[in-house]
């Protein structure tokens, strides 16, 4: 299946290569760069590039191209899906995924990559096995191996691979056992120019933090299941008895993972959290443009909005902005065109505007369409949709976990029209 | 190991080394080499430091050397002479170092031949290493070194590895197939062999990686398949998820070369069915039905499609893929809906992953539309999409587009065009033109649209809609002389070439129409002729050849004028083309019989352009594959065959040979001897038993635990397993496996006839109930704590009961098919097509999205579903005590239908004590209650005295623990003692509840299988009317009314008094008299009493 792997940086270096069959010269990657040219910006190159003997499928993520070279037909996705799992991999490895770490890192990711595929087929892809065969670098191992010469390489075989639970390993053990679960929704909205709802939707996840000792079988039950249109689990969750009940029930993985994702069901009115005026006004004849935005809260249930922040790009006519905020900071990059307002809270007696003007590069007529305003912003305390966690119960272990839900209200793809 | 590496920089080449100091430990010498040295050796001296690393005796030292080498081959550098070096390590104690040698060899061994072999007898040693860990891993490497020589060692040990005991040793022999057959072409028939072995293995951990061997080495060899084809199926769902990808994908193409198509039959419908698709369910079915009726779908395929469908939950965008495709070429065309919900939500992922599955919708939504019509918002573009996601969604959008929707797109597309993307926006107005072609109702709106955007400031725009708009006027060969005339004054502004061919090309054709303004423009281009593109060149001298043929007397002079200035162009195409046309239209001596017909060349009507979607004929590949995003056959692409005509010998993928009426109890004792096989966890903690650690034993245990957990959770994943875990169950709690065997039985006698059936259930009904009235009796003793804890005590037990409901479900789905061949055990929700017998609308022939809702209410069903009051009261009377053998006390009961005051699972019973004496009757009251197991009763308070010929009416409760045994007692005065019973008919131990008929079908669904009775019954010709028909089933049972949307159902819903169970009851009234009576609920003995008294109530005038 995946012959070999390149991973290319901004610049168009290969920094790294890894070949799971025969190696492949990594001229093949002369392709990738020519489609990279074509393409202008990094995120409209093609995920497949045909070459005459091999194919191309990369991901684009933290600014880094991850190739993959396959030989024979192989569904697409199942090359992308498994290089995201590797980014995820590495991500989880490392905290962040940079060229910088993995270069520094350079053995255990070669260590790692070598876990997950064998011969090109995925072999481990659970990161809770891959952290036993190979232990994640942090500063205090760092420091013991090189004081005591030990090593990176579990000794101990890992025993998930071979359980029926591949997710968990055996014999974990906490003093404090704690439970969290951060439920997660995201509003993907396109909002006109006139302030309507044009699609609204609500996307959720539920993150959890799961620390516990042993082997504990949990379930979790809401107050509404009903709102959950589409899910997808974790696969822990057994799915006879969501089916049945509408309960999660599943053994958790150690550690951070995503339990479900889930789409509230189109039928239920979204509520918009907030609303934007905007009076942005190119003039035909002069060179000055008015431009002129406010945020204000709409449906908040009462609470704050956070984090807002409101990022335009520009069209290509515009020169620079001199603009003014009542509160909070904005740039705006003169090469790239892109303006951004980090708004910080939303005060609903004193909303926040920024105002100003626009200089357009002189003889051009005035651009056609007006720019979309991208909207950031944060809820805390409050799923929109207002899904809401029943209970958590624990079996098959003794001790009382202590247990803890957040909810959180986000914009997904948030635009509006102008 | 940054600190190191940079150290060892600065030395270069110095010579250090050579005075043979371990370089770790004098990583700081002074740099003092002069620098041209050091840059022309460094290589060759980098490597010399680093073997001598190698060699040093020191762990840390080699490990060193080993990860800077790793860091070499990271970067691409070359290493390979370091070979002998590193070989020698491969025996080293330290894993490590081991690993790292591992993944050097598997870099070089290829290259460097001789030296790998050294490696060989290493692994070959490591193969029989105790530790199946240490095992699978030398297989790994030892399959992994490309050495040819070695191919008869890696066979022997891919042979060994294949039977061993090891599911995990096993996985990796799969992997090393591949291997070898890539090194080695021509092991292909030894290989075979490995895999068919390897193929009937049933842990999950091995099918992924042998199917995948299958598919590289012999993909052809369908027929391998066919033994293992159901095991693959059930075991789906517990593989991982790379593995059902590779497994999806080939039973997607076995199962297109062994079943019949399931479209035939509804081809007709099609469009007819996929309208309705959303519609209510009811109709769906019986269009089903309908439909389906001389089409039986294969068990096998239908296993396939229904062990499928929960992956579509996957969190792996590829497997959600897989079954989409899987559901797209095999399932009906009225259930690949599905899907779409599932695709939509991938939407959501990375934009790589959009990118794929927006080209899969695409090709989908060109056939069936009506799949992703709800899903039409979730298509639009937002500014911040990748260009390519743009036009992808622009594509999926025009697609969709129908009369209904189209409004609400053009509005859409609207803002699209004011993209400051302009190719997107380009691409916008393409797609206008398309929907203007393809929607007759908006081709002149689009128009107008167009011809708005011709005054646009963008010349691309412009362009564009020119190009699209001549298409358009073309397909439309109305009068549209206004566009024209207005498109010919753009002539003067604008500059891009296609559209000022376009624009001319457009004059010229229907010059008729505009016969003033057509010589104008000539003259005016003739005039620029010079400075033209040629493309606008070419059409100016069409446009010259058409004039001069319609309106020679204005254009003689230009025309010529024209030809002249393309003679001497410096285009060999302009000229070429001037010179023909010169020859074809001015008439001379030499010009022949063309010339006549000059016109009618020119100016022959031309086929209008067909405006399609580029993903028109993508649908040749299988979808989700590689070719397909390609659009091009990609390097071993498998065809996907077409259906077969016949479908080959079902009976192939027997895999024992059982007669039908001995399938279950067979089945259940190959499951109980198979279970040690299958779970893999028992062999591998046997092997491991010799060097178990503590902490190992226990992971084993707790896993075991666990598996338990699962069992009851999930036990209908498979049949196959849960019938064995079924039994694993009954071991551990025999009570639950007695009763389940009485189930069991009774059920069996279902096959016969009816009457003989009910004879069966009354016998055994006595037994069985005792049984459940014991078993609930310890329940309660157990917890203790009186009716408050009922709900409590109610949760506890619900998991095993949603078990056995399960198994028992499973049970009667299998009876019920006996005209099956041979029938899988899973059929657990198959469609009406199959047996017409059902009549209940199972949940799987709802509409998907119904079912999702449905299912939405279904944990809320205590909100809804509310205990109502009854409807109907009962007069009738039943005697407790004849005033003769009272000795002149009487007594009379009657159930007075209210939930019970004294206690929740009582049933109030009214009793009126009548003194029919000449004296006083004092102090009459209950005593000795002799009440079964279970069963309590709340006296009334003793009357103190009833004055003759008087009467008193008092209530008490009696919990009968929902059976219809009898409450014995003694109704005691003063002086006598009389021994009365009470026996409930079973229509009133139960209370009415209300729900809507949503809720209704919801439960019932629920309750299939075994949890349902049925009966059909000869209806009195009177008693055919709705409300004849609710007042006789009401009075016979107390049983609620459930709104029903059709007149010839109806629906009644009550819960039992004690144990507050569902009892649902449906009558449907069919042709000619006879109505089909089916009563769903977990008391099964009650569900059944309750029919055999229904019968008679609605048959009897």
């Amino acid at each position: 299946m995946i012959h070999s792997l390149f991973l290319i940086n901004s610049s168009g270096d290969i920094f790294l290569e890894k070949h799971w069959k025969s190696v492949v010269s990594r001229s093949v990657c002369d392709y990738f760069f020519e489609a990279q040219e074509r393409a202008t910006e990094a995120e409209n190159v093609p995920p497949v590039i045909p070459t005459p003997h091999h194919y191309l499928l990369s991901v684009y993520r933290h600014k880094i191209f991850f190739v993959a070279v396959i030989q024979t037909e192989v569904p697409p996705l199942f090359v992308i899906e498994f290089l995201h799992r590797v980014v995820d991999t590495f991500q989880d490895y490392f905290g962040v995924c940079s060229e910088v770490v993995i270069k520094d890192n350079v053995v255990v990711v070669y260590e790692v990559l070598e876990e997950m595929l064998d011969n090109g087929f995925p072999l481990a892809t659970e990161s809770n096995i891959l952290k036993e065969l190979i232990k994640p670098p942090t500063i205090l191992r760092t420091v013991v191996n090189t004081i005591t010469g030990s090593t990176n390489v579990g000794d101990q075989l890992p025993t998930g691979q071979l359980s029926v639970v591949p997710w968990r390993r055996t014999g974990v053990k906490y003093t404090n056992n704690e439970a969290y679960f951060d439920v997660i929704e995201e509003i993907d909205a396109i909002i006109d120019k006139s302030g309507s709802t044009i699609t609204a939707e609500i996307q959720g996840v539920i993150d959890a933090c799961v620390k516990l000792t042993g082997m504990p079988d949990l379930t979790l039950s809401f107050m509404n299941p009903r709102l959950l249109d589409d899910v997808s689990f974790h696969p822990c969750v057994r799915f006879k008895r969501w089916e049945s009940e509408r309960i999660l029930s599943f053994i958790p993985p150690d550690g951070n993972f995503r339990l479900l994702s889930y789409h509230v069901s189109a039928q239920n009115l979204v509520a918009i959290p907030v609303y934007v005026k905007h009076n942005i006004n190119f003039r035909d004849s002069s060179s000055l443009g008015r431009f002129e935005i406010t945020v204000g809260p709409k449906q908040t249930m009462g609470k704050t909005v956070e984090g807002v922040m409101v990022t335009s790009q520009m069209p290509k006519g515009v020169l620079n902005m001199s603009l003014t905020p009542s509160q909070g900071i904005h740039t705006f990059d003169p090469v790239t065109k892109l303006l951004s307002w980090d708004v910080g809270k939303i005060n609903p007696q004193k909303l926040p505007s920024l105002k100003g003007t626009m200089s357009l590069q002189a003889g051009t007529s005035k651009p056609d369409e007006n720019p979309t305003i991208n909207l950031q912003f944060k809820i805390q305390q409050l799923a929109i949709s207002g899904l809401k966690v029943n209970r958590l119960d624990m079996y098959g272990e003794k001790y009382k976990p202590f247990k803890g839900i957040k909810y959180m209200t986000k914009a997904g793809k948030f635009q509006v029209r102008t | 190991m940054s600190t190191n590496s940079l150290g060892y920089n600065e030395q270069g080449g110095e010579a250090a080394a050579e005075l043979g100091q371990e370089a770790a430990a004098s990583p700081a010498a002074p740099a003092s080499v002069p620098a041209a040295f050091g840059l022309f050796s460094s290589d060759t001296k980098k490597n010399e430091d680093l073997k001598q690393m190698l060699e040093s005796n020191k762990d840390s030292a080699k490990l060193d050397a080993m990860k800077r080498i790793v860091g070499m081959i990271a970067k691409g550098k070359n290493a390979s002479e370091l070979f002998p070096a590193v070989v020698k390590n491969v025996a080293s104690k330290n894993i490590e170092i081991k690993k790292l040698v591992y993944v050097y060899l598997m870099r070089y061994a290829e290259e460097q031949q001789d030296l790998a072999l050294l490696s060989i007898s290493t692994f070959q040693r490591a193969l029989k290493d105790p530790n199946q860990l240490i095992r699978a891993s030398a297989l790994r490497v030892l399959s992994s070194i490309r050495v040819p020589i070695i191919v008869p060692i890696m066979m022997l040990a891919i042979k060994e590895a294949s039977a061993d005991l090891s599911p995990y040793v096993r996985k990796n022999a799969a992997h090393a197939i591949q291997k070898l057959y890539s090194l080695d072409p021509e092991q292909k028939e030894l290989l075979i062999e490995v895999i068919e072995k390897l193929l009937k293995d049933k842990s999950t951990l091995v099918a992924g990686s042998v199917v995948m061997a299958f598919e590289e080495v012999c993909p052809d060899r369908i027929d391998l398949i066919h033994k293992n084809y159901r095991k693959l199926c059930n075991l789906l769902v517990d593989v991982e998820e790379w593995g059902q990808i590779v497994i999806i994908h080939m039973l997607t193409r076995y199962a297109r070369t062994q079943f019949v198509s399931p479209w035939k039959e509804d081809g007709v419908l099609e469009e007819y069915n996929e309208k309705d698709f959303y519609e209510s369910d009811e109709e769906q079915k019986e269009k089903d039905q309908k439909v389906k009726k001389p089409y039986a779908m294969d068990p096998d395929h239908r296993l396939l499609i229904r062990n499928t469908k929960p992956l579509l939950q996957s969190r792996n965008a590829a497997v959600v893929m897989a079954v989409a495709q899987l559901y797209w070429h095999l399932a009906p065309k009225s259930e690949a809906g599905i899907v779409s919900k599932s695709l939509v939500r991938l939407l959501r992922s990375s934009r790589e992953v959009q990118y794929i599955v927006l080209q899969n919708i695409a090709t989908m939504s060109i056939q069936r539309k009506g799949m992703f019509e709800p899903y039409l918002k979730s298509f639009y573009v937002r500014s911040t999409d990748p260009t390519m996601i743009k036009t992808s969604k622009l594509e999926i959008l025009t697609n969709l587009a129908n009369e209904a929707n189209i409004s609400t797109l053009l509005r859409e597309f609207q803002t699209y065009v004011k993209s400051q993307d302009k190719q997107f926006a380009a691409a916008t107005i393409q797609a206008i033109g398309r929907c203007a072609t393809n929607i007759s109702e908006v081709t002149d709106t689009c128009l107008n649209g167009l011809v708005c955007l011709l005054s646009n400031r963008d010349e691309i725009v412009v362009a564009e809609s020119v190009v699209v708009i001549k298409k358009l006027l073309q397909t439309q060969p109305a009068h549209h002389g206004e566009i024209i005339k207005h498109m010919a004054k753009l002539l003067d502004t604008i500059t891009v070439p296609v559209a000022r061919a376009s624009i001319l090309w457009l004059i010229g054709e229907y010059c008729e129409r505009v016969p003033k303004i057509a010589p104008d423009v000539l003259r005016k281009m003739a005039k620029n002729f010079t400075n033209e593109d040629e493309l606008v060149k070419l059409q100016i001298v069409n446009l010259g050849a058409k004039l001069y043929l319609t309106n020679s007397k204005q254009t003689k002079l230009l025309t010529q004028y024209i030809l002249n200035l393309g003679k001497y162009d410096q285009s060999y195409d302009i000229r070429d083309r001037t010179r023909f046309i010169r020859q074809l239209i001015v008439p001379n001596e030499k010009s022949g019989a063309l010339s006549k017909y000059a016109k009618k060349i020119f100016l022959a009507q031309k086929p209008a352009p067909l405006l399609e979607s580029p993903f028109k004929d993508r649908d040749r590949f299988q979808l989700g594959t590689l070719s397909h995003t390609l659009n091009t056959k990609a390097t071993g692409y498998l065809e996907l065959s077409n259906w077969p005509e016949v479908a080959p010998d079902p009976s192939v993928r027997n895999v024992e040979v059982i007669e039908l009426g001995k399938e279950w109890s067979v089945n259940v004792g190959k499951a109980k001897k198979e279970k040690p096989t299958e779970k893999f966890y028992s062999d591998s903690e046997e092997e491991e038993s010799a060097s178990t650690t503590d902490s190992e034993s226990e992971s084993t245990s707790e896993s075991g635990k666990d598996k338990n957990g699962k069992e009851e959770g999930s036990s209908m994943e498979n049949s196959e397993s849960s019938s064995s875990e079924e039994l694993s169950d009954s071991a551990s709690e025999s009570k639950e496996g007695t009763a389940k065997k009485k189930f069991k039985t009774s059920e069996e006698s279902d096959s016969d006839d009816t009457e003989k059936k009910t004879e069966m259930i009354s016998k055994k009904r006595r037994s069985s109930s005792s049984s459940d009235s014991e078993s609930s009796s310890t329940e309660e003793s157990s917890t203790d704590s009186g009716s408050e804890s009922d709900s409590k005590s109610e949760a506890e037990s619900r998991n095993p009961k949603n078990a056995i409901a399960k198994r028992k479900e499973m049970a009667v789905q299998e009876k019920k098919v006996p005209t099956k061949q041979d029938v899988s055990l899973l059929d657990l929700d198959d469609f009406g097509s199959v047996s017409s017998t059902v009549a209940i609308p199972t949940p799987a022939i709802l509409s998907p999205s119904l079912v999702a809702d449905l299912e939405g209410l279904s944990l809320s069903t205590s909100s809804v579903i509310n205990v109502s009051s009854p409807i109907f009261l009962p007069m009738k009377t039943h005697e407790l005590l004849h005033r003769m053998s009272g000795k002149g006390l009487a007594a009379h009961y009657h159930f007075s239908r209210q939930p019970c005051i004294y206690g929740d699972q009582m049933v109030s019973v009214q009793v009126t004590i009548m003194n029919t004496t000449d004296q006083k009757l004092e102090n009459i009251h209950i005593e000795e209650r002799k009440l079964p197991a279970g069963m309590k009763m709340h006296m009334f308070n003793p009357i103190e005295f009833l004055e003759p010929g008087e009467s008193i009416t008092v209530s008490m409760g009696i919990d009968f623990c929902d059976s219809t045994q009898t409450a014995s007692f003694q109704l005691c005065t003063k002086e006598d003692h009389f021994n009365v019973n009470i026996q409930p008919s079973v229509g009133e131990l139960l209370l009415p509840v209300t729900m809507s008929e949503k809720d209704f079908m919801t439960e019932q669904g629920k309750l299939t299988g075994m949890n349902e009775t049925s009966a059909t019954i000869t209806v009195a010709p009177k008693n055919s009317t709705r409300l004849m028909i609710l007042e006789k089933v009401i009075k016979a049972a107390n049983l609620g009314v459930v709104p029903s949307g059709q007149d010839n159902m109806h629906r009644f819903a009550a819960k039992t008094v004690h144990s507050g169970s569902l009892m649902l009851v449906t009558v449907e009234l069919k042709e000619g008299s006879t109505a089909q009576l089916i009563i769903n609920t977990e008391k099964m003995v009650i569900g059944s009493i309750l029919l055999r008294e229904l019968k008679p109530v609605l048959s009897q005038g």
